[in-house]
């Protein structure tokens, strides 16, 4: 197993991802996201933090301000559904006049954000990233 | 949840200012921001009502430096204060590393403070994290009042109802003026790094 997770005394968790990890999640979200015309893709953690993020080189965003909203703001959408009795809403997106969210979990612990515009419809969006969710899924949680 | 990036070589941790509401914690963060402008990149971001409370958090990613050959980064958090808010705070508490728990001097607020650390040992448990052995700083802000003739509850009182038992270092602050805000994030920085140290080959 390449993934060592570290748990301690007091319950509290570090993930630790080594180069060969890392590498490979670069390489799924370029091959999968970029490639086909996704501006910026990151991955990031509930907790807000970033494990990694790749773009097109065209669009820089506050990539850091990004995460932590899109991490609270899926904590918070999560809450609703259960709210509603619904465990979580599938679909979760934020259409603009040029650039669009798109929120997808990963496992429970990781969350996949993908900008993109235009170019890109939302249902091939959503194609490709269930197929990079599936790929990453194995580089994060081998075990599952 | 702290992540360590062996490629980058970079650690990201998250710290969150806790307590009761109107007691100054973004306040904290907010001069914070402006001590440190020069090194923070981004803007801070708040979510806050017309009000001018917290609704949801503020947030401030800072770069520290480099400890044993990582680039340190964390972010600071923190949460909304008004008791209603309840299930806000935990979700913001979710992969919490250090926590600053920032009480109110005034001696109208004792019983708020300590119902706030209350909810933060809850809010804590339901993640299955212990208050007793999470990083954690005391903060006994608005101590500058004192000099203005407004009653406030002695430092004696705030450590004997907050941190009998959790022995936790504190700080006797004005986060409006300044004095001991560095100082106490100081503080929690190296606590929560010495919690990751061992992971830090």
């Amino acid at each position: 197993m390449d993934k060592q997770y570290i748990s301690d005394t007091d319950g509290q968790r570090t993930y630790i991802f080594t180069p060969g990890q890392l590498s490979k999640i670069e390489e799924v979200l370029t091959e999968d996201l970029l490639d086909v015309g996704v501006h910026s893709v990151t991955l990031i953690d509930m907790a807000g933090n970033i494990i990694s993020t790749m773009d097109n080189g065209e669009n820089k965003h506050d990539i850091y301000s990004l995460a932590a909203l899109a991490a609270g703001n899926f904590g918070a959408v999560s809450t609703m559904a259960g709210l509603i009795g619904e465990e979580e809403f599938s679909l979760l997106f934020h259409k603009g006049k040029k650039e669009n969210i798109h929120f997808s979990k990963v496992t429970d612990e990781f969350l996949l954000i993908t900008i993109f515009g235009k170019e890109v419809s939302l249902g091939f969006l959503r194609l490709k990233v269930a197929e990079a969710t599936e790929k990453l899924m194995s580089v994060l949680d081998p075990g599952s | 949840m702290a992540i360590i990036n062996l490629k980058k070589k970079e650690v990201q941790a998250k710290i969150v200012y806790y307590g009761p509401g109107r007691g100054g914690k973004t306040t904290n963060l907010e001069y914070i921001y402006k001590k440190f402008r020069s090194r923070i990149q981004t803007e801070m971001v708040t979510i806050k009502t017309h009000g001018d409370r917290t609704l949801f958090f503020d947030f401030l990613p800072i770069e520290i430096g480099r400890i044993k050959g990582y680039d340190i980064r964390m972010q600071l958090y923190t949460v909304p204060g008004q008791v209603k808010y309840e299930s806000t705070r935990r979700l913001v508490l979710r992969g919490v590393d250090g926590i600053v728990f920032v009480a109110d001097s005034l001696a109208v607020r004792r019983k708020e403070n300590v119902l706030s650390l209350k909810s933060l040992a809850d809010n804590l448990a339901s993640y299955k994290k212990s208050i007793l052995e999470i990083p954690l700083v005391f903060q006994y802000n608005k101590r500058d009042l004192l000099d203005e003739g407004i009653p406030l509850l002695p430092v004696e009182w705030l450590e004997k109802d907050l941190n009998s038992k959790l022995k936790a270092p504190y700080f006797e602050v004005s986060a409006l003026k300044g004095p001991n805000v560095v100082q106490t994030m100081k503080k929690i920085i190296i606590m929560t790094i010495d919690s990751l140290r061992k992971d830090l080959t």
